[in-house]
């Protein structure tokens, strides 16, 4: 049996990275969300905040633990797999993850170590100033990853010499067209992810009558982040969205599925792209809106699919309803922030109702939403590893098919033990919920044994 | 400037080749205590061994991502080509790390059967991450092959296996699992600490016969003829012989297995005397004699035996524009770092657990 090791290559890079980004689009809102906990507890000194800044740190623990395992695998799969991109653009991004790795990693690293086992080795402001480090390594982290990303979306400040890409200006290349846009609009993704996770478990524990000081400041605080921070992200992403038809036309003609260069295009709400025959079935759409939405004027003239040759096409169909479940949880996004508003006008926020199953049931939302847009990035960037230069299928590492067909079996099956185990454990974390001064390690029998892991991080009253 | 351009890609090497050093005299001591986790089944003194390590094996691991980001930037050509001739080691290594990460937190997640497996997990992970780490070690110094035409590597799936390979794969592991005795030592009292100081010579004399096995196998890899069969007059010819051998190398190189006999003498009276900080630094002394006897071996490639550093080198403005950042951040991660150890310093001990 003969594999195709570009075809192979492609979904295990596609695989280990979506699983990866799960992890980073949840830790980098989660840190915010930490050092906002601990700056309130030092401000105040109500115990409420610090016992849950202690519950969402074994949870971070656990989510950073994964995030950062699987994002070595990342920093390898370039060479392992994409020989042919590392040594054509080498040159361009490789000094972008190397600052990556200089800015963020051994900060984030480092300092986690003090925010998760210095509980009685430091004081409290060096304690608070580590979440802070970790915080802002998150943030670092997505900086130049996001950079390197957008410079393949929107290559610039590069020459080309016997097929591979020198440097020319770094300032054009770090900050490339897309990568503003992108770094806005996925950092707020993240925040979003991580408001959402707070949000379902704030109101898991409401719906349960427990833990309720502690659900109070998660459901209060993720509300009021998630009814700003949800119509913003509208906003960026249109902005993004201008950007893409700027740069990257046929990937926006591939979101809306247009097939033809025209005025009027109306704004799809449901239809079956068929990239055979050139057009799609059972379309349902709103006139003019996409022409309103890309160019302000309804007979706007949009750039259809078929102005490109065939082979210079993104996949049709994964792009187009990829971006329409993003689009359409950013717009539930919106009405659950709207409604947080309505029952805080109404005084019945903190009064079980079906409004707290919603949020339960939008808890994995951000999730999907950050993947379904990192879908329609990249996918809509095929056939193209870097837009309009190099060829994916030009890039691949010189293996045999079978080789990453092993690989590619090896990692599904890790993956899912390990990410597995993992989903599990933090959901048997948030059944547990946030432990109170008066329920500490004490009783735990084994707890004079337990090494110093994250889960165990003392309760106030024990670290005296 | 251009006298910079020249020397950047000698810089670069050095500066692989020092966050290469520090990954494996800081990561090595982290995979060894796993690995040593196998002959402690009792429940206090394993979390007294993950314990000692869990503070910092996470900034430990960051240097492999130094290396393999910075090989990326600086040598791109070299990271394309061994990459792929490296695959299946180098994705054995990334699962064992997987494996490995994740059980700090799952095996006190874990109940029972749960638990067990982590245990396993952890420990073997740590094995086949050291193992794998030899390997790729052994697989990169007999050398890869390499297609100038194509920019890419020429070779087969299993090149990179031989009993050479192999050889360092089973002595990195004895490497680690040393380094780890050692932290042991430094790091926990007691019973503990006397079964560390009474494991740390036995395995240290396993290392030295791996390391003297390494030095006598390595001149004969480049002359493309089983180890059994050599005529020794053509081996005499080959480049790396010339390098070891010749004269007047051998007066500045000879001094490298003087100096490793030294230092082995005074670790095993370091460990009869109970010494407790000197073991780990006599080891880490070790491994860069040994790590200075493979950088002569290699130089001046990067990748053996066709590539040279200035080949591989990137552009020199991308070599330039990281430096600068490793010459401004890298001294400010080294400090923090050192913070972290200051910070938890000292003994870890059974009833000084993070519950009190």
């Amino acid at each position: 049996m003969e594999f195709d090791p570009v075809l192979l290559s492609r979904i295990q890079f596609a695989f280990t990275v979506s699983f990866h980004i799960i992890f980073p689009s949840f830790t980098i809102g989660l840190a915010s969300w930490l050092a906002m906990l601990e700056w309130r507890y030092m401000r105040t000194g109500n115990v409420v905040f610090k016992e849950t800044y202690q519950f969402w740190l074994k949870i971070f623990a656990i989510a950073f633990g994964m995030g950062v395992v699987s994002g070595i695998v990342m920093a390898y799969e370039f060479g392992t797999n994409w020989s042919g991109f590392s040594d054509a653009v080498g040159n361009v991004i490789g000094p972008l993850l190397g600052y990556e790795a200089l800015t963020a990693f051994f900060l984030e690293a480092t300092f986690l170590a003090i925010m998760l086992f210095g509980w009685d080795k430091v004081g409290p402001r060096l304690h608070f100033f580590s979440t802070l480090m970790v915080a802002f390594g998150t943030l670092f982290s997505s900086f130049w990853i996001l950079s390197a990303n957008s410079w393949m979306q929107t290559p610039a400040g590069f020459y080309l010499e016997n097929g591979i890409a020198y440097p020319e200006n770094w300032i054009e290349i770090i900050f490339n067209p897309s990568a503003p846009y992108r770094l806005l609009h996925m950092v707020t993704a993240a925040y979003l992810t991580t408001s959402f996770v707070v949000l379902a478990v704030g109101a898991f524990y409401f719906l349960r009558q427990r833990h309720i000081p502690q659900a109070k400041v998660m459901l209060n605080y993720a509300l009021w982040f998630i009814l700003i921070a949800a119509p913003l992200q509208l906003f960026s992403g249109d902005m993004h969205g201008l950007n893409a038809l700027e740069h990257q036309p046929a990937k926006v003609a591939a979101m809306e599925a247009n097939w033809e260069t025209q005025g009027n295009v109306p704004l799809i709400l449901f239809a079956i792209p068929d990239p055979e025959e050139e057009k799609n079935h059972y379309q349902l759409s709103i006139p003019n809106l996409t022409s309103l939405i890309l160019t302000h004027h309804a007979d706007g003239e949009v750039v259809g699919l078929k102005d490109f040759a065939k082979e210079d096409r993104p996949p049709v169909k994964w792009v187009f309803y990829c971006f329409r479940i993003m689009v359409g949880l950013g717009m539930l996004m919106i009405l659950v922030g709207l409604l947080g508003l309505y029952f805080r006008w109404r005084g019945t926020l903190f009064t079980p109702s079906w409004f707290h199953r919603l949020c339960v049931a939008m808890g994995p939302s951000g999730f999907i939403a950050v993947i379904s847009g990192w879908f329609v990035a990249e996918i809509g960037r095929q056939p193209w590893v870097v837009y309009n230069v190099f060829r994916t299928e030009d890039m691949a590492s010189p293996l045999p098919g079978a080789n990453v067909a092993i690989s590619l079996a090896i990692f599904i099956i890790v993956y899912a033990i390990v990410f597995g185990s993992g989903v599990t454990y933090i959901f048997r974390l948030i059944k547990k919920g946030p432990q109170t001064g008066d329920t500490d390690g004490s009783h735990d029998p084994s707890a004079g044994h337990h090494p110093m892991m994250a889960a165990d991080i003392p309760s106030p009253s024990e670290t005296k | 400037m251009e006298m910079l351009e020249a020397y950047l890609p000698w810089i670069w090497g050095a500066v692989i080749a020092t966050g290469v050093f520090v990954y494996v005299i800081l990561d090595g001591f982290d995979l060894g205590v796993g690995m040593l986790c196998k002959f402690r089944k009792n429940e206090a003194d394993r979390g007294v061994m993950i314990n000692s390590i869990a503070p910092f094996w996470d900034g430990n691991e960051t240097w492999l991502v130094l290396g393999g980001g910075g090989l990326f930037a600086a040598f791109p050509l070299a990271y394309s080509v061994v990459m792929p001739a490296l695959y299946i080691p180098i994705i054995l290594m990334l699962v064992s790390l997987i494996f490995r990460g994740v059980a700090f937190e799952f095996r006190f997640k874990a109940e029972g059967k749960g638990r067990e497996f982590w245990d396993k997990a952890f420990v073997f992970g740590s094995v086949f991450a050291a193992f794998a780490q030899g390997v790729v070690l052994g697989g990169f110094v007999q050398g890869i092959t390499y297609d100038e035409a194509t920019r890419s590597f020429a070779g087969g799936t299993l090149d990179w296996l031989s009993p050479f390979s192999i050889l360092c794969g089973i002595a990195v592991v004895f490497g680690y699992a040393l380094l780890g005795a050692c932290w042991l030592i430094m790091k926990t009292e007691g019973e503990l600490q006397d079964w560390a100081y009474g494991l740390a010579p036995k395995i240290l004399t396993v290392m030295l016969a791996f390391m003297v096995m390494f030095t006598l196998w390595t001149p004969f890899l480049h002359s493309g003829m089983p180890l059994l069969s050599i005529h020794l007059d053509e081996v005499m010819h080959t480049a790396l012989w010339e390098r070891w051998f010749s004269t007047p190398n051998i007066f500045f190189l000879g001094w490298i297995p003087v100096l490793v006999a030294v230092v082995a003498f005074l670790l095993y009276r370091a460990i009869a005397r109970r010494q407790e900080i000197a073991p780990y630094l006599y080891t880490a002394a070790l491994f860069l004699l040994g790590y200075i006897g493979l950088a002569v071996t290699a130089w001046p490639n990067i990748v053996p035996p066709d590539i040279t550093l200035h080949e591989a080198a990137a552009h020199p403005s991308s070599q330039f524009l990281l430096l600068i950042g490793v010459v401004v951040l890298l001294p400010v991660i080294l400090g923090y770092t050192g913070f972290i150890y200051w910070v938890f310093r000292g003994k870890v001990t059974h009833d000084a657990g993070y519950s009190h």
